[in-house]
Order: structure tokens, then sequence, then C-alpha cells
């Protein structure tokens, strides 16, 4: 098949490492030639943080770029935009509806954004899910990032049965029901239009 | 991971003794032997680079099969055995594994590991993918054995962190090493070195011979235009030439260079000689580019080569596809790629941050709360802590490489007597290359505040553990080294170990510290949220608030977030330090409930 390209951007510590491997992982069950790209060390710590998901039959290399991306999964808003330019300009941006105000913002040195964010629905195709407050009323706020996979499977090549699997076989395994549970609930997502 | 196939294309080459010091992008690799050891490999995490390649050298000198683990930065601390051992060699295959960050992402400096081979006359191994990568660390391991020297091997940051899947092979070498045999030669004398240097050089054109038909050295293509490349440059420039459409077959020669020293002379021979000129496609340094320029004087080949040195590819930073996809079409005639993309706004940034609880935020906090008014610098070192430069702790002045922290503050004092100067440092930099530097302190009198930062683990490489913490990765418990009892050890004086969330019994500590004629140090002591559970979350009561925005304006703590005009605790992020606690003037923040 044609080579796939997944990017997933958040902020350091939502899981976007953990989100890329099931990806991974899971096109691996398909036999398809896999590539990711991770980022570790310093942006880790709350700082704008990038992944790579490629798959296909044949993938030379991991990195994606502008005007590439058929799905860009953003778990913060701000990211979205930091990020919108990596999209096909007919892929799809499913996005946390969540602002996590970065350093600049939160010392009041920048402004959020928000008029630029509100700009994406007239310009991209754009997916938005409360995915926070949603894992709230799953009590563990932390399996947003399961729910946003579990409304992105929605849309790609993969039976819920693999993709049951291949969560419970790449989160700690003390989360398994839990991060099940929010994939359950991502899957009910309906897109208004 | 690319880090994984190297670990598990090591146990596969029958590696015996497996060394190394966290540094991203490598760190990976020597967690990943450990994790997947057959049971037979020893693993240790060194308190420093230049002590694990002695470690695997040693047993090396067995007829171990071993290997070393670091970043590029890290081969600086350890180049002082690695020069001499070039020259002493070994009997076992021992790979001295360093991985470069192109860009950098994670690191100090864009140095390029590719010289250091050259410098130490030593062979080098350039996978350009994690597929790559698992087989060729099995190539190092057979030519280090068979020369007798250690190699270098060296993936960069997307080999390193690419993830791709890999047939792997259950299988292990076996290794039966003969044992140290005593001889003269394992002992470095001048003598010994002249005739030593004169076998390094006679090796050289002959594995230049050798690599000319290593079977990951190769030509590809034909044509008169010439393409020269290596490592991930080399995934990169297959992509680019098939989004341009040229066919590598029929548009343009492509030299693939995987042993960048000594370089594949025969090989790279032969393509000069079948084309008009080369573009050359790196990361880092010009190394491949000055390699064929220094065969077309050798042989006066009349050759065009464009690079890094024309100004060809970019001379810093990372190569992309779409970098190399300009530059090859430029080179090759084509149309540049046409990319519809959307706009890309100009944004505000998002650096990182110190975490939300962590403790290297309240002892910041608490000596720059003892230093107002005062003058002072604060140095700081390398670790999560160099994020305590940013607005608004701003706790940081200088920064320089492992270890620097303490003795720059030393360089600081004797040119700036007046000021009080203050050297960060945390516990496995302390133990990596700080202990010296207190020495250096002691021992020439001068006057600095030594503040550790004991967060009991290597943090911002992924929680490894170091001498302070009692646990290798043999898994076994080992006595823990007190930072306190080495500094008394040392001759400092004036020592006060607190926790950091103690706030006035931490301000006073460092007044105590500052005023001290002499070295003092303090021990700001509290684990890293990563290996510590939480304490109970907290909320602002909003009755009480009056919105004055201290805690945001004083600690810059992410989990402390404006809402509309009111300031809120978001609960995913709180850690329950209780730091805000302690800066609110109107006790409007305090814990609700248990830990969550």
């Amino acid at each position: 098949m044609e080579t796939y390209n997944i990017v997933i951007v958040g902020v350091g510590g939502q899981g976007t490492l953990l989100t890329s491997r099931i990806l991974g992982n899971l096109a691996l069950t398909k036999d398809y030639d896999v590539k990711l790209s991770e980022v570790h060390g310093m942006a880790q710590r709350g700082g704008s943080v990038i992944t790579f998901v490629r798959f296909g039959d044949s993938v030379a290399e991991p990195i994606i770029e502008a005007g590439q991306a058929d799905l860009l999964i953003a778990f913060e808003r701000l990211e979205a935009v930091r990020y919108i330019h990596l999209l096909k300009p007919d892929g799809l941006l499913i996005m946390n509806d969540e602002r996590i105000d970065p350093m600049p913002v939160v010392i009041g040195a920048a402004e959020y954004p928000e008029d630029k964010i509100a700009a994406l629905d007239d310009s991209a195709r754009v997916v938005r899910i409360a995915a926070r407050r949603e894992a709230r009323e799953l009590g563990n706020l932390r399996v947003f990032n399961t729910i946003v996979l579990g409304a992105a499977s929605l849309i790609m090549p993969f039976a819920v049965e693999e993709w049951e699997q291949v969560i419970s076989e790449t989160v700690p395994a003390k989360t398994v029901d839990i991060n099940l549970v929010a994939f359950a609930k991502g899957r009910t997502f309906r897109k208004d239009q | 991971m690319g880090n994984q196939a190297i670990a598990l294309g090591a146990i596969r080459a029958g590696v015996g003794v497996v060394t190394g010091y966290p540094g991203t992008p490598s760190t990976e690799i020597l967690e990943s032997v450990a994790e997947h050891n057959p049971g037979h490999i020893y693993v240790e995490w060194s308190v420093n680079e230049k002590s694990a390649l002695e470690v695997a050298a040693g047993a090396a000198y067995t007829g171990q099969r071993t290997m070393v683990t670091m970043k590029q930065v890290g081969l600086n601390v350890a180049s002082d055995p690695l020069m001499s051992l070039a020259y002493i060699g070994v009997k076992g295959g021992m790979v001295v594994v360093v991985a470069d960050d192109p860009g950098p992402i994670s690191s100090q400096t864009e140095q390029d590991t590719r010289h250091f081979a050259a410098f130490a006359k030593l062979p080098i191994f350039d996978p350009t993918s994690p597929e790559e990568a698992y087989e060729m660390i099995g190539d190092a391991f057979e030519y280090s054995e068979k020369y007798g020297t250690p190699v270098l091997f060296r993936p960069t940051t997307r080999v390193c962190h690419g993830r791709a899947s890999i047939e792997t092979d259950a299988s292990i070498a076996i290794v039966k090493p003969e044992g140290f045999i005593k001889d003269p030669k394992w002992t470095i004398f001048p003598r010994l070195s002249y005739a030593n240097h004169l076998k390094l050089e006679a090796r050289t054109p002959v594995l230049a011979e050798e690599f000319s038909t290593y079977r990951f050295n190769e030509v590809e293509g034909s044509g008169r235009r010439g393409i020269a490349t290596g490592g991930v440059s080399y995934a990169y420039t297959k992509e680019a030439l098939a989004r341009l459409d040229a066919d590598s077959e029929a548009d343009c020669r492509l030299l693939k260079i995987a042993t960048p020293h000594p370089f594949p002379e025969p090989l790279a021979l032969e393509f000069l000689q079948s084309v008009d000129e080369v573009l050359v496609v790196e990361e880092l340094d010009p190394v491949i580019e000055k390699e064929l320029i220094q065969l077309c004087g050798k042989y006066h080949l009349p050759v065009q080569i464009y690079g890094k040195l024309t100004s060809h590819i970019q001379q810093a930073g990372e190569n992309t596809v779409e970098s190399v996809a300009k530059a090859l079409a430029a080179y090759l005639d084509k149309p540049a790629p046409q990319v519809t993309a959307f706009d890309l706004p100009p944004l505000p940034i998002r650096p990182p941050v110190l975490c939300a609880g962590c403790p290297h935020r309240a002892s910041f906090y608490a000596v720059k709360q003892a230093m107002k008014g005062k003058k002072a610098v604060f140095s700081g070192d390398i670790g999560c802590y160099t994020l305590g430069n940013a607005k608004p702790l701003e706790m940081v002045d200088t920064c320089l490489c492992m270890g620097a922290g303490i003795t720059i503050a030393q360089g600081l004092q004797r040119a700036e007597p007046d000021a009080i100067h203050f050297a960060f440092v945390g516990d496995s930099t302390f133990f990596h290359t700080g202990i010296p530097g207190v020495v250096n302190a002691v021992y020439n009198e001068t006057r600095i505040v030594v503040v550790v930062l004991d967060n009991a683990t290597t943090a911002m490489t992924g929680f490894q553990p170091h001498p302070g913490t009692g646990s290798t990765m043999m898994g076994n418990i080992s006595a823990k080294i007190s930072i306190e009892a080495v500094l008394r050890a040392i001759g400092v004086k004036q020592i006060e170990t607190i926790d950091p969330f103690d706030q006035p019994g931490a301000i006073a500590a460092a007044s105590r510290a500052a005023a001290f004629d002499g070295v003092s140090a303090i021990i700001y002591k509290a684990p890293c949220i990563a290996v510590a559970p939480p304490g109970p979350m907290h909320v602002v009561d909003p009755d009480l608030c009056t919105n004055c925005k201290r805690c945001i304006r004083e600690i810059g703590c992410p989990a402390i977030v404006k809402d509309g005009d009111k300031v809120r605790i978001d609960p995913a992020l709180c850690y329950g330090c209780t730091l805000c606690v302690d800066i609110c003037p109107f006790g409007a923040i305090h814990a609700v409930g248990g830990a969550k």
C-alpha cells in the first residue's frame, strides 16, 4: 500500500511516545514496513513534542515533512497549529480540544493564539474532541490520549480487536483495563457533520 | 528502536561486558542489553565515560567481547583512554558506540565523531538505518578482533531513535576468552608507542583496501553525475531521488560510505574516475567531502566536488528529505519538488520546563530568595536543572559541559571576588566529573558554594541509577555512596543537607553557606517526581485568592495556570510539592483530600 503518514504532537508528558508506539506496533501486525521517529531527552520536559509514524509496503526513512501527513493527531491546540503545515491539504487533524499555556504565555510574555486555532476550521479538516473531559468522567485524566486514539481508529484500516490487542501489549500492565475503556469511549465519537 | 537493534546485534555477536554512561541519544543501547541479557553479560552504568571505556578495555584485554556506549560529548571525557588504547590495542572485539546528534536535538555541540576516528586512527562504522545497525555492529566486532583494535560505531539520533521492523536472529556467538596473558605489550611506554604508531600507519591503507569490498560500502547507479553520502543522509538521498522522479540507476551514480575511516580508497577512486562531478550529502562536518577532494588531488582527477564547503549543503543542523531534495533538484537539473502545505503562522514557543513538583524549582527558588539584593552568580551544569535558566527562575547564568559549573565558579570567583559564586550540580553529574572540581576548590582555598541537587536519579536521560542510588544494572543493591560523606572527606567544612521543600530552612541554609569563608556546600535532597509518589493535590481557594499572580510570576510551575482572570491548579499536573503554598502571601493554596 501507499505509505500512510501520521504525525503525533503534544506537550512533553502527554503520552505522544506511547501513542506512536501503539500505532507502530499496530502497523507491524499487518507486516507493513514501519518507521517511527521519536524525540527523547530535554524536550520531554513539558516542551513541544513531535513523533512520526509511517507505514506501507516500503518506507525509506521516518521523518514526515511539510504537506505529507495523512493524519495529524494533536493532544493540545497550540501544538496543532504549530505542526499544521505537515498535514496534506486533504489530510485530517484530530485534536484534543485542550489548552496548555506554554511558559511564555503563563508569565505574560506571549499571547495564546486562540484566533489562529479558530482559523484552522476554515482551512483544514478538523475533528475536535473534548478528551480531557471524557477522561475525567472515566476517573483517570491520563487516558485522554487513548480516547483520542479511539476516535482516530474510526478512520484507520485496522479491526477493533487488533487495536485492543496492541493497546493491551503496549501500555503499562496495570493500566490495560482503563485504557481499553478509554479506547472504546473514543470509538463512540461521532462527528456532528 | 535503532538503539535496541544495536543492543540485540551486540548480544548476537557474543558481547560479554557492556559499560557506558547515559546520554541522549545513546542511552537505550545499554538499557536494552540489560533488558535482553541472556544472563552471561556483565552490564554497568559506569560513573563516567572514561571509566566505562577503561573497564571495557580491561575486559577486552582478556579476549572478552566488550561494548561501551556514550553520546558524542561523552567521548571527549573518554578521549584520554581511547587515544592510548588505539596504540595498545585489544584482544577481544571492543566496540565503542558513540551517538552523534545532528541538530543538535539534545546536546551541547554538533561535533562529528568521524573526526575522532581519523584522529585516533581507528576504524569507524556509520549505519544508515536501524536495520543496518543490527547487522553492522556484528561486523564491527569481527573487524575489531581481526585487527586487535577498538573500533568506533557511530549512529546518529535518527538511527538511534528511529523505529523499524527487523528480523532478528536469536543465536548467540560463543566467545571463549583466552584470559589475560601477561605481556609487555599491555604497558604503554614511549618506545612501544613509536613502534605501534608505525603499525597503525601501516594498517590504515590495508583497511582502506579491505573496506572497499565491505558489504555496506557500495556504488549503485550509473552516469557521469555522482552523489556521495553516508549515515542517515543515505536514506534521505534515496527518498529525495524517488521524490524527484530521479532514478539512481539511470540518472546518477551513488557512492555510499559506511566506513568513513579508513576511507575505502580503491572503491572511492573507481567512483571518482567514472564521474565528472559529485554532490556530497552528509550531516555535521564535510568528512566524506574532504576525503574525496583529497583523492582528486592525489590522483589528479578533474572532478568537481560540491557539498558543505561550497554551500550546496547546509553547514549546521540536520538534513531532511526536503533539504536534500532541494539540493539534489538543483544539482540534477530537475524541477524542485512543489509542496502544498498550510502556512505556518508565528507562534509562541513551548520550551521544555522543570516538571510540576520538581525539587530543583524549590532549590533554585530558595537560593534566589537568600541572595535577593546581593551580587551573586549562579553557575549551572548538565541535567534537567539546566532548565532553571528560564524565566521566571533565571537561576542558571553559565552552563558549559559535565562537571564544569563547580570549576567555572572558581574562575569567576578569582576574577570577581566581591560576588558570591554558586555552583549547582546534580547528583549524577557530581559523581561523573564534579568531585575533582570540589577537590580543586578546597585545595586552592577558593570561596564558592557548591549546591548539589540530589534527586536520587539521573533524570534527564531517563532515570538511570548512579553511585548515590545504591542499585546497579545487574539488579544488585550496592552500598549508597553518600555525597555528604564525600564532601566531608574532601575537606569541605560547611555542609548542610536539607529538603528544598522546607523553604524557610532551605533559604536559611543558602544564606549560611553564602556567608561561609571558604568552600561550603548545600545538598538539597528530594527525589525526582518520576521516582517518588505524589503528595496531596492542591487547589486555589477562589475566596482567598486576590489574583496577585505571585505564584505564577515567581516559580513558573506548569501546573499553575491562568483561568481567565483567576488562577487555577491543573489537577492532572499538580504533584503536591507544596512550594506554591509557601509562595502565596494570602494562604489561598491548600491541599485537597489525600494523595491522588
